[in-house]
This record gives structure tokens, sequence and C-alpha cells, in this order.
């Protein structure tokens, strides 16, 4: 029972996982992206729309394309979102937590609008999207899971896509710790306008940390799709794991390793009402809300501490302006 | 020597001094004028329809029939109600993105008086006791944040964000409390045969009385905002903080007493939705309005006279864009992806009211 809990837990955890990576990366550079709840939903849609157009197309499929459209289409979708949000905030300079949450109205209703209309649109004559032969081969896992007993169910019985993110995060970090262009990236994050004396180009920074993060949280939404999921897309299906990874971004402290970890933590509180015995339904919502009720505890309580080490960087959410300083 | 040249950038951006009234709203409304062309485009694209007839859809979705201009000013009027809440926290440069947790709280709070006490009280005192329950609980929700951001400068974007969810979630709770039939997760309509806690109708017109409260109110948030002292107070903690402390301003007592007010007209809100206008209360209640009134807030510069306009504007293209989806059998979803699209113009307009493009001159020879 403990290893099914985990094994649960860690596959609720991989979209928070992708989609806070992601905003880390961006909110390093100083943009607060809201919207990536948004950007998720289309992470997910678009790798939906390639592969039902692929399955309805092709005769036959073949693995590696029919693993590699969605996950393009996906990378596309979310890559379209980031510089939307980018070219109004960094060039149009406009308000970050507006355009954010325009964002993710847009996204979920993009999301929702394709999953409830890509049918009628293709003129197909399919009564529902079922991608079950696309999401076979994206939670393909390793043959020896089964024979290692609980070991294999918990750590090794994940689909590619599970391990993509654990790379991810480690990546991340490293980039943004340990190599120079992520100390540049910080550096624009906490203080544009000493980062643009230093003949950093602030503009450039933004835009690739906010696109490539958009890109990775992307993948949270094509991991719930295809493996979570089993490649049924249901409107509002995905809910509000897009804040969660907000959440996580702050419970994690602004490192992508720490949010390995917490993503666990976090799948593992949002499930663990299906696993306490003689609990009701209304008793099951209460549970619920314990992802945020960690982060408003944990936010309130690095704030009061005041370790700097916890902070999120300075100037995040803040406009940057040369002629301004 | 040879000669060094450095080359000037094609284009470069200078920040305009002053620029005249009739030129911002140009701008503005070639804005939503391209927003509509580009909404059209997308209609025209997946539905393959005439665009002409697209736009008489849109029409038609809000002003066809008397029923549906009465529920298009509906959603305005509670759209700009929630708009009207954020108001004084943004003009503070608080980021209470918030409100949809303070409305449910606020409607919650309403749900709960009718159930509890609709029997037992008379029904003039039932709807005063249910307007200070929600006003209470709208406001205990925004005070929270507030609390710990004057003292501890904990990010108020990130905790009333996460405070929305608790509400959702305390509403998902009490709906299966309360469900009937037992279990269904559905409160249905309370007190449906006694009205008890039902605003009553006026002039004949379900809507009406809603419509008139918060027009009410939107004109005591202009007096409060442009003529008051809090609002010169509001005003100056939002420019900068250390002025207003500069000139012996508590900043800690006009951001806990902005929220406050936030969260109480949140809270009224909620109240007008429950006894207005749903007669119940589910975790929708609320239905995103939170996260939109930011918008129609910030479109219209924070200036409740305006916000009418803009909130008119979301109201409008939403109805429109529903009446498309069902007319072509589309999801209805296609309202959200159309205000997306009009809010990215908007936002993106603002630049060319505050900023000009320069193009490089040619070099004379």
């Amino acid at each position: 029972m403990w290893a099914a809990f985990l094994r649960r837990a860690i596959m609720q955890g991989i979209p928070l996982l992708f989609g806070s990576t992601g905003e880390i990366v961006t909110e390093k550079s100083g943009n607060l992206n809201l919207g990536i709840p948004g950007v998720m939903y289309v992470g997910g849609i678009g790798g939906v729309i390639g592969a039902f157009l692929y399955e309805q197309n092709a005769t036959k499929l073949n693995p590696i394309l029919a693993v590699l459209i969605p996950l393009l289409c996906s990378l596309l979708g979310s890559l379209l979102m980031g510089l939307i949000y980018c070219f109004l905030t960094v060039s149009l300079r406009a308000n970050q937590n507006v355009t954010g949450l325009a964002l993710t109205t847009f996204g979920v209703g993009v999301g929702n609008f394709f999953g409830g209309s890509l049918v009628k649109l293709t003129g197909s004559d399919v009564p529902s999207i079922n991608l079950t032969a696309t999401s076979g081969y994206f939670s393909a896992t390793l043959p020896i899971a089964d024979k290692l007993g609980w070991f294999g169910q918990i750590f090794l019985s994940h689909s590619f896509l599970a391990y993509l993110a654990i790379f991810m995060a480690l990546g991340s970090s490293f980039f943004l710790f340990k190599t120079r262009a992520g100390l540049r990236l910080r550096a624009v994050g906490e203080s544009p306008a000493t980062a643009d004396a230093a003949g950093i180009n602030v503009e450039k920074n933004k835009y690739l940390a906010t696109c490539i993060g958009s890109m990775i949280a992307g993948l949270g939404g094509l991991y719930y799709v295809m493996d979570y999921a089993n490649g049924v897309w249901s409107n509002d299906g995905f809910g509000d794991r897009g804040w969660l990874a907000i959440a996580l971004v702050i419970f994690a402290v602004w490192k992508p390793h720490f949010s390995i970890l917490g993503s666990i933590l976090f799948g593992g509180l949002y499930i663990v009402h299906n696993y306490i015995p003689g609990l009701d339904v209304s008793g099951q919502e209460l549970f619920k809300m314990l992802p945020y009720v960690v982060t408003i505890l944990f936010l309130v309580g690095t704030s009061i501490g005041k370790k700097r080490e916890a902070q999120p960087p300075s100037s995040l959410g803040l406009p940057y302006f040369r002629e301004e300083r | 020597m040879a000669e060094h040249k450095i080359k000037e950038p094609l284009i470069h951006i200078v920040k305009r001094n002053r620029i005249p009234m009739w030129k911002t709203w140009l701008i503005r409304l070639s804005a939503i004028l391209v927003a509509l062309v580009v909404s059209g485009l997308v209609g025209f694209l997946l539905t393959r329809s005439n665009p002409i007839r697209i736009y008489a859809v849109m029409i038609d979705g809000s002003f066809g029939t008397e029923r549906r201009i009465w529920g298009m000013l509906q959603n305005l009027a509670m759209l700009l109600c929630v708009s009207l809440a954020v108001t004084p926290a943004f003009k503070m440069r608080f980021w209470n993105i918030g409100a949809e947790g303070q409305v449910l709280m606020g409607g919650l709070a309403s749900a709960a008086c009718m159930i509890l006490f609709g029997n037992s009280l008379p029904n003039g005192i039932l709807i005063l006791v249910m307007i200070i329950a929600s006003i209470a609980a709208g406001a205990i929700w925004a005070f929270v944040p507030a609390i710990f951001r004057s003292f501890w400068n904990t990010n108020e974007t990130l905790f009333t964000l996460m405070m929305n969810y608790i509400a959702i979630q305390i509403v998902s709770f009490f709906s299966y409390k309360w469900s009937v039939p037992k279990g269904s997760g559905n409160v249905g309509i309370i007190n449906r045969d006694t009205h008890a806690g039902w605003l009553p109708v006026v002039g004949g017109k379900s809507y009406l009385l809603n419509i008139l409260i918060v027009l009410g109110l939107t004109i005591i948030m202009h007096v409060y905002l442009w003529y008051s002292k809090h609002g010169y107070e509001i005003s100056v903690v939002g420019e900068s903080e250390n002025t207003a402390r500069y000139i012996g301003l508590s900043v800690r007592k006009v951001i806990l007493r902005t929220m406050l007010i936030s969260g109480a007209i949140s809270g009224i809100a909620g109240w007008l939705l429950v006894a207005g206008t749903d007669h119940t209360i589910s975790r929708n209640t609320a239905a995103g309005r939170g996260f939109t009134a930011i918008m129609v807030a910030w479109l219209a510069k924070f200036n409740p006279l305006t916000m009418i306009l803009t909130s008119f504007l979301l109201a409008f293209f939403e109805k429109g864009a529903v009446e498309i989806s069902t007319k072509f059998g589309l999801n209805e979803s296609f309202s959200d992806i159309i205000t997306g699209i009009i809010i990215f113009f908007i936002i993106g307009s603002e630049f060319f009211i505050q900023y000009s493009i320069k193009f490089r001159e040619k070099e004379e020879k």
C-alpha cells in the first residue's frame, strides 16, 4: 500500500515538477508569469492535437513519430504562450500580473475549446478524443520494473517524461547556480539595472528564460494527458495543478532541485484523502486544501524568518525600463 | 584615423511627456477594433462562416432579446462589483488577486444564513444578517494576507492567490454537507418554496435591484477614491511607501484599512450572487470573476466610472462568444479565447499611449 501511495504521489507530482521548474527559471529573470496554468493547458492540448491528427491520418503508427509529433506540438504551443507573455511584458512593458492572468484565461480557454471541439472541427467520425495508442507509447516503462518489488514500483515504473522532469529540475539547478549564464540570469532577476550596467542584455535574458520556462512547464500538461490520464482529454481535468505548481515554487524557495521532493510531497498531499480510512466526501474536500495551507504557512514562515536565501528574486514582478532608472 | 561609426538602431522608443486625452482614447479604440477584427478572423477560421454574420451573432447574444439584455447587464454589474472591490487595493499597489476567494466566502456566509435561519427569522432581518455576515466573511479573507503583508512584508500576490483555493475547498466541503439530495455535491436552490433570504424583485425585473446596488457602490467608490482623505492616502501609499511615511502616514494602517474595504466589497458581491442571482452556492459561484475583475480594473486605470465601460466590454464579448459557440455548435470556452485576445490587445495598446516609436532618420550626405 505504501509503495502504491508513493507511486501515485510521484505521478501526481510530475506535472507540478515540470510547472514549477519552468516557473522558477522564468521567475529568476524577474518575470512573475501567472500564466503558467494556461501555458500548461496549452502544452497539454498541443500534444493532444498533434497526436489526434497523427492518429487520424496515419495508417500505421510509428512509435518514434507517435511520441515526437505530440512532443513537438506541445513545445510549440507553450513556446507561443511564452512569446505572447514576453512580447507584452518585456517589449511592450505591460503589467506582469494582468498579462499573466489574461494568459491563463486564454490558455485554459484554448485547452478546453479544442478539447471540446476538436472532433467537430476536423470533421472526423470518432465520438470523442481517445488517444490510447499514443498514450501507450508515452507511458512505456522499463520492463524490469515489475520484477523488483516495491523498489521497482516506486522508482522504476514511470515513463520517460517523469525522468525527464527530474533531469530538467536538476539541470535547471545546475544551470542557475553553477554556470556563468545562470549567474547572469539571476542578476537580471535581482537587479536588472545593475545587470544592464554590467553589460548583460536584460531583454534577451528575460525572453530566453521565460520562453524556455514556458516550454518546460508545458511538458507538465503533456505528461498529465498522455501518462496520467491515459490519453483521454477531459475539459478542466487538469484542474488547479497550474496554481499548485506556482505554490511549489515558493515551497522550493526558488531552487529546482528542492522542488523534486516538494513535488512528491505536494502530490502526496493532493491524493492523501483517498488513503485515509473512514473519510466521507465532504471531508475529502477539506483535505484537498492541504497543499495550499502548507504553502501559506511556508510563505509566512520564510517572510518572518527573513532568511535571505529563501526570498523571491528582488525584482520579481517589477518591469524594467532602462530610461526610468 | 579610421572612421569609427556607431550604427543607430532602426527604431528607438521615447517616453511621451504628455498626450492629449482624445489621442489616448483613439489608441484604445483602435486596439479594440483590431481585437475585434482578430476575433472575427479566429471565429471565421473556426466556423468557416461569414465574419459579418459572426459579429451579428455576437451582438445578438447580448442585445437580441430583452431577456438577454438583462442577463448581460446582470453580468456587467457583478463583474463591476468585484472590480470595485479590487480597485482600492490595486491603487495602493497591493496585488490582491484573492477576490475570487473573498467573493466565495461572502457568498458562503450568505448561503449559511439562508440555510440556518431561513425558517426562524423574518425576511427583512434575515437579509440584514446576511449582508453583515457576507461583509465580515469577505473582509476577514482579505484581512489575513494584509496583516502578514503589513507586519512581515509577506508577498501578498502569492498569499491572496493561495487563499482562493482554500476558500474553494471550504465551499466544496459545505456543498457536500448541505447537498440535496445527500451526497450529490449540489446545494440546489435554497429556500425554493419560502424564498427566505432572496432579494426582493424590484420593478418586475429580477436583476434590477442588483444593478442598482452596484451602480450606487460605483458612485460611492468613485467619491471615496477621488474626493476623500482616505482615497488620497491610498494614492500616496501606492506611489511611494517612503513618501507616505515621510509625510506621517501610517502605511500599516492604510494597508489594513484598505484591504478591509476591498474584502468587504467582495463580500457584498458574494451576497449579491447568492441572495440576488443564483440562490445557491457552489465552488463556481464566483466563476472566475475575481480574476477577470483584475483585468477590468486595470484596463480602466482604476477609475470606477471607466470601469463601467470596461466591464461592459468584457461582459459583451463573453455573451457574444457564448452565443457563437451555441449557434455553431462549438465549445463554450470560445469566450475565454476571445476575452484573452481582447485583453492582450488592450494591454498592448497601453504601450503606445506611454511611449512613442521613433524611426531612424535618413542620414544626410
